[in-house]
């Protein structure tokens, strides 16, 4: 821990051995540090001690002679002794055990946590060796389904209290507790309400025997046959460091990696379970060209030569500005940049953006002083949520946040358009209406503020003074995609004004949405966070062209591709038909589009649209780096071979360059990497040896950045959550090899087709490296622009201020409309993945219940909502009442079954206004 | 009887009203001196009422005898809200002492409550009571509802500028909930399971993590009386280490099995089970009893003439406890009464400690199967090893692998079994004997001086 200096040690024996440990450490954890592994089955280190399995009995002496006492209950003090393996500790483990085994079925053959149970690991280094039970066991039906993805083998379980305290404690879902008593005691869920909490999957891993197992992964495979690396998840951009599992190049599962800087461990159930997406059914793993009906395979030649002409014919008919790339939030960075420099830097547009109308300008997410999770939920803090809901759209940040509220005292305020997952976290919950966030910022600030928003004066100037009173992170997301993000945006430009000690922590979600603006796919941006302007003369240098003119965003993509002003249009791994709030802008610019090319893993609307298929690899199949909400650059790294002739993105743009006449330069993965490092001024004297283990924040001289993440030389902390209870205090030697694995990756080009380019990659990379002199080991400093080519100096990062935007008033007979994202909706990653597609809640109109009466409709009746005086469609919905959706607003989630908010927006209106009427 | 309960008189202090039946009625109440206490006390200053309780040297009448007057001082300066908490979870096998009391004088308690909120600075009260005592709960209900409209309780009572409300809460049937922490859990609404320790004591964090007195009922019972007549009366009778009165629940096999308010501490096992409960039943003879609750070692022929007190019985290897006295005679199997009171441990674990819920099943599980004729020559030795790994070294007073008492208290009725009694465990087992690697460190455990060895 980097604060160990801080904290007053005090030295203990262990075993004979004097050892230091923190003053309040726990004696287990102190003595595993220590290297003296106590067995436990209750004790997780995320969580708070209960001391119920007695399995840690030692004996400790606080000078009052020895005693027998739960080593995960006391803390060290001064002079303690401690001894683990005396004959009355042996003793009293070995008791323990047995006590344990009884009532335990012993069916480790077909019990999926055979081969990585600490029941079974433990039974046999600190058990009696045989049992004297010969009674009738108790018994329990077996195994019950105690939510959508968890079974529950009540037999099996040993009542260590970790999974009901998980969902206590760490998650706030306290829906599976302790029923009955005696032997009769089991884990249960209150009748007719299951264990539906969207961190259900934890529980499985943290479960000490085979009790909790996952829908997904039961009976799928031994543990044994088991091989992994480490990578990191982006099901959102969280950036939950994960262990990718397989056996015979199918990915079975994931397991969360303790990291102390983001995820602790633990994951989302979408993050958890959408690996089986991976290998879901229409996988894209040939090329496909449009055909009369449907779509042919074509070969890759064939394919690239097609999307080559196009956008040759788009250049020599219209310029570059013909050329227009959605997406690209799904990529590596590595993918991200090379699409970014074929677009920006050989195609020359422009018109590029990896958000498709659901974000931020990119200037706000890169621009405004950044935070990290840890500062977020640092003590004594606060944490202004704007406008997103964190518990839908960045599950693992919420439980992070949960954690900094309710053990650390930090103070939450948020300002959203409806009640979220953190309403009952938060001090002041500013619930405003629809579209008049930048009032509520304004009177937030103000010295004596006003009624803003449907909110009280006196709310407003109580939260004002939390915000003005300590350390402040923003957290800024789009919380409703019927109005426009500008609004947003400029409420955060406010507080970034406003407030002295602020710093903004991202709420976008999509997976790699950062790292892709990070590397220039957003209009008016250049790689490494600098604007067009800013940096045209540095990319010259480096680049054969820079565009003359800030582009358009995915809007003005898709108006200008409706007005058949757009020649090529380029999806990657975008689905606008889907994604895009406004499906009818999203229609017309699909079927206006001269040439559609999408480059993706799973056929989705749009590429069913498409002209040129180009299929990609997706997640576990290609190594590269990925960007979390930080701006933390993590490692992802390759499990399984792409299927098909599927490849990497940045080596289709590398083709398409080669098509069109030019050169990426880039022949591996290495050179994108060295080349990033290169020319992008955030990333700046970034080395591979300098991501390590846990990632590394850019700009590299942040004044955030960690020095206590581990690294290569001490990879202990790579024990997943079941390897923390290996038996042994010894590194673990399937970790080890993930972690070797992990940092060879950059240097070990993936398995399949990229197998030829291996050779040249690497001189190419030795190269790269002699060009370069700031690679040396480790970080460099980024002042240090010796040795760089004489030329233009780095410019300088992008910064935001917004323009305040005008919000028409409401007519009395509209709602406003709210759309916000469910953790599981219909979007294709998890539609694909079996055990995730039925769980979105589907399309349901919240209304406030005083609207219920003055609309004159019933609970639960059908409602149609429209939007015809903005020129968009009608959907027929169930209706709802709910105390979390303020007076005048219309809560319609986005991307349910039974109904698509997304036919009501008007993408190019500032806010939504909608009718709602019984249907007919 | 012994010639100094015989030579005077001794006071009914809290059972005293016990001869009227409509003494649950407000009515008859304030006419025997109720609530005269409490008037006298809103005279006094709180500290002043603290100081005469702690005077009265008024002990714990839940078990551990601890005195009252010392723990309401724990509560940690200024710090509030503070709560009283009134234990009347009574559960223990054999033990219905506070069954009467609540039954039968619910006014009493609810004065001694009152009391006790004023000298330890409480205006909100709770009154636990066990889940099964329907009677209890309506009388203590009523008696509430009458002592509200009174102005007894509520806000500035008897028009002094004290409040204090108490709330009636019903348990939901665990013996657990016994246990102050558990209790303290149940009252809070979460599963009745002892909270880890530290912090010891509920007076530096209890209720809602709140400084909070827990007594139980007897004790606050006896607060009335000490108020009215003084510390100097009340100490004036009872043992040095023992004062006042106290309630004893005998059962088993006596002529009069019931409830006996009789001198605390001078007052011995004969006495009480010859002299108030007419002795042994039929022309039976003793066999062993049990002096203090379920969990005691158990007491002999030998141990009669011991005082009812808790030094005494506590030198003599086992506890006063709750009071509560179970008599068996000849005709007892020993292996059946030992079975029949781990069952109850083994029933009665709420699972969170592994020794216990495991420990106590599978203890109940070995001596069924040994009364079902399935014994083994082994099962002496395995019943004696699992009571080991409860309760390292069976020793009394019992070390524990568990957070709570209750796991090691299955081990005594084992440990007094087979060490007193081991015949009659080795005719259901076929043989079988202690292994000498087995210690057991018990003075009750072990068979009486001059006995054969082996018996």
């Amino acid at each position: 821990m980097s604060d160990a200096e801080s904290k007053t040690s005090v030295k203990i024996t262990i075993d004979g051995r004097e050892v230091e440990a923190e003053d309040g450490e726990l004696v287990i954890a102190a003595a595993e540090r220590t290297g003296t592994y106590i067995p436990r089955f209750c004790w997780h280190p995320r969580m708070n001690p209960v001391g119920m399995c007695r399995m840690c009995l030692v004996e400790i002496d606080t000078g009052r002679g020895p005693a027998l006492q739960p080593s995960c209950m006391i803390p060290a003090s001064e002079g303690m002794t401690v001894v683990t393996d005396s004959d009355m500790a042996k003793k009293a483990q070995e008791g323990v055990l047995e006590f344990l085994l009884a009532n335990h079925p012993l069916d480790c053959p077909v019990c999926d946590k055979g081969g990585e149970c600490p029941l079974q690991d433990q039974a046999y280094s600190h058990g009696p060796g045989e049992s004297r039970f010969i009674e009738e066991k108790v018994h329990f039906e077996k195994p019950i389904p105690i939510s959508d993805l968890v079974d529950l083998d009540r037999e099996r379980c040993i009542l260590c209290d970790r999974c009901t305290r998980f969902a206590d404690e760490v998650a706030g879902d306290p829906l599976i507790h302790f029923i009955d008593r005696g032997a009769q005691t089991q884990v249960n869920t209150f009748p007719d309400e299951p264990f539906a909490s969207y961190f259900s999957g934890n529980t499985v891993q943290i479960c000490p025997v085979g009790a909790l197992t996952s829908r997904a992964y039961r009976f799928k495979a031994r543990p044994w046959d088991l091989d992994q690396v480490e990578s990191t998840c982006t099901s959102c951009s969280v950036g939950c460091r994960v262990a990718v599992q397989s056996s015979r190049n199918q990915v079975l599962r994931y397991q969360g990696v303790d990291v102390d800087a983001v995820n602790w461990g633990w994951l989302c159930d979408k993050g958890r379970f959408d690996f089986e997406s991976i290998h879901a059914e229409g996988r894209l793993g040939e090329p496909l060209l449009r055909a009369d009906e449907g779509h042919v395979t074509a070969t890759w030649s064939d394919a690239l030569g097609r999307a080559a002409g196009a956008i040759e014919a788009a250049l020599a008919s219209s310029g570059p500005s013909g050329v227009g790339v959605i997406g690209g939030a799904q990529l590596t960075n590595e993918s991200a940049y090379a699409w970014a420099k074929l677009a920006k830097g050989v195609i020359g547009t422009d018109n590029v953006d990896a958000q498709l109308g659901d974000g931020l300008p990119a200037e706000a997410v890169l621009g405004l002083p950044r935070a990290t999770i840890d500062q977020a939920c640092a003590p004594g803090g606060t944490v202004v949520v704007l406008g997103v809901d964190p518990k839908e759209e960045l599950p693992v940040l919420y439980l992070r946040l949960r954690h900094a509220v309710v053990e650390d005292g930090v103070t939450l305020v948020e300002v959203v358009p409806h009640a979220t997952g953190v309403t009952g976290l938060a001090a002041h919950s500013l619930v405003h209406g629809p579209g008049a966030v930048a009032d509520v910022v304004a009177q937030l600030l103000a010295e004596s503020p006003a009624d803003a928003g449907g909110i009280g004066a006196a709310a407003l100037a109580a939260a004002g003074t939390a915000v003005r009173s300590g350390p402040v992170t923003v957290i800024l997301g789009r919380g409703n995609l019927a109005d426009r993000g500008d609004l947003v945006a400029s409420a955060a430009s406010r507080l970034a004004e406003g407030l002295d000690d602020v710093r903004f922590l991202s709420g976008l979600r999509r997976g790699n949405v950062h790292g892709a603006l990070a590397a220039g796919l957003a209009p008016g941006m250049l790689p490494g966070s600098v604007s067009l302007d800013d940096g045209r003369e540095w990319f010259h240098d480096h680049w054969s062209t820079v565009p003359s003119d800030r582009g358009l965003d995915t809007e003005g993509i898709l108006n200008a591709a409706a007005d058949g002003k757009l020649d090529v249009l380029v999806l990657l791994g975008a689905d606008p038909l889907s994604d895009f709030p406004d499906h009818d802008l999203a229609r017309r610019a699909l079927a206006g589009a001269r040439t559609v090319v999408a480059v993706d893993t799973l056929p989705n609307p749009s590429v069913r649209q498409a002209d040129i298929v180009l299929p990609a690899a997706g997640y576990a199949e290609s190594d590269g780096t990925t960007t979390n909400i930080e701006g933390r650059i993590s490692r992802l790294s390759q499990k399984v071979t792409p299927p098909g002739t599927a490849r990497a993105d940045w080596v289709i743009a590398a083709e398409l360059a080669y098509r069109l006449g030019d050169d990426l330069g880039l022949e591996s993965l290495d050179d994108v990497f060295a080349e990033l490092a290169r020319v992008a001024p955030s990333h700046h004297g970034l080395t591979a040896e300098g991501v390590g283990i846990d990632g590394v924040l850019v700009p590299l001289d942040r004044d955030d950045a960690r020095t206590d993440a581990r690294t290569a030389e001490d990879p202990v902390g790579l024990q997943t959550s079941g390897g923390d209870e290996e038996p042994t205090a010894d590194v673990d030697p399937e970790a080890a090899e993930a972690a070797a694995e992990a940092e060879a990756a950059d240097t070990e080009a993936g398995e399949a087709e990229a197998e030829a380019e291996a050779t040249e990659a690497q001189a190419d990379a030795e190269a790269a490296d002699a060009a370069t002199p700031d690679e040396g080991d480790g970080v460099e400093p980024v002042a240090d622009d010796e040795g760089e080519p004489a030329g233009p100096g780095l410019p300088a990062p992008v910064r935001f201020s917004a323009t305040a935007v005008a919000v028409p008033s409401p007519d009395t007979y509209s709602l406003r409309l709210l759309t916000t994202r469910k953790l599981y909706d219909l979007g294709t990653t998890t539609q694909a993945s079996r055990s995730l597609a039925k769980l979105a809640p589907g399309a349901v109109l919240h209304l406030h219940p005083h609207d219920f009466d003055r609309l004159g409709v019933e609970a639960d009746g059908q409602v149609t909502v429209s939007n015809r005086e903005g020129g968009r469609g009608s959907v027929t919905v169930p209706v709802r009442p709910s105390g979390t959706v303020p007076k005048g607003a219309a809560l319609l989630a986005f991307l349910q079954p039974g109904g698509q908010a997304a036919e009501l927006i008007d993408a190019s209106a500032v806010v939504t206004d909608v009718r709602v009427e019984v249907a007919r | 009887m012994s010639d100094q309960a015989t030579a005077r008189t001794v006071p009914q202090m809290i059972t005293g009203r016990f001869q009227y039946d409509d003494a649950h009625t407000i009515e008859r109440y304030e006419a025997t001196e109720g609530y005269a206490a409490l008037r006298k006390a809103l005279q006094m200053h709180p500290e002043d009422v603290h100081a005469e309780i702690k005077e009265a040297s008024l002990l714990g009448r839940g078990g551990a005898g601890f005195p009252a007057g010392v723990k309401w001082g724990f509560c940690p300066p200024g710090v509030w809200p503070r709560y009283f908490v009134v234990n009347g979870d009574e559960s223990e096998p054999g033990t219905y002492k506070d069954r009467l009391l609540m039954e039968r004088d619910p006014h009493q308690l609810i004065e001694g409550v009152l009391i006790g909120a004023y000298a330890t600075g409480c205006a909100q009260a709770f009154l636990y009571v066990r889940g099964e005592m329907a009677l209890a709960q309506e009388r203590i209900a009523a008696a509430l509802n009458e002592a509200y409209a009174a102005g007894l309780v509520g806000k500035d009572i008897l028009g002094s500028s004290f409040s204090c409300d108490i709330v009636l809460h019903w348990g939901a049937g665990a013996y657990i909930v016994g246990e102050e922490t558990a209790l303290i859990e149940s009252l809070e609404g979460n599963r009745g399971m002892p909270r880890l320790k530290p912090p010891y004591f509920p007076a530096a964090k209890g209720l809602y993590m709140q400084p909070t007195i827990v007594n139980n009922v007897e004790t606050m019972a006896n607060v009335p009386w000490i108020i009215r007549n003084g510390a100097e009366a009340y100490t004036a009778y009872g043992a040095e280490s023992s004062r006042g009165t106290r309630m004893f629940a005998v059962s088993g096999h006596v002529k009069k099995p019931g409830v006996h308010e009789v001198e605390f501490g001078t007052t011995t096992f004969r006495d009480l089970i010859y002299g108030h409960c007419g002795g042994i039943r039929g022309n039976h003879t003793l066999k062993a009893f049990i002096p203090g609750g379920a969990s005691a070692p158990w007491f002999y022929e030998e141990h009669l003439d011991l005082p009812l007190e808790a030094g005494a019985v506590g030198a003599a290897g086992s506890m006063l406890g709750s009071g509560a006295i179970v008599v068996m005679d000849e005709t007892t199997d020993a292996v059946k009464a030992a079975w029949r009171v781990v069952r109850f441990f083994a029933r009665e674990s709420c699972g969170k400690c592994t020794p216990c819920r495991e420990g106590t099943s599978w203890l109940e599980k070995v001596l069924r199967r040994m009364l079902d004729g399935q014994g083994r020559p082994e099962d002496i030795a395995l019943l004696l090893d699992l009571c080991d790994n409860i309760s390292p070294s069976i020793a009394w007073p019992p070390k524990q692998t568990t957070i709570c008492p209750l796991g090691p208290s299955a081990v005594s009725p084992i440990a007094s079994a087979i060490m007193r009694f081991k015949p009659e465990f080795q005719a259901y087992c076929g043989g079988g004997d202690v292994p000498t690697s087995v210690t057991i460190n018990g003075k009750a455990y072990l068979p009486p001086e001059g006995a054969p060895a082996g018996v």
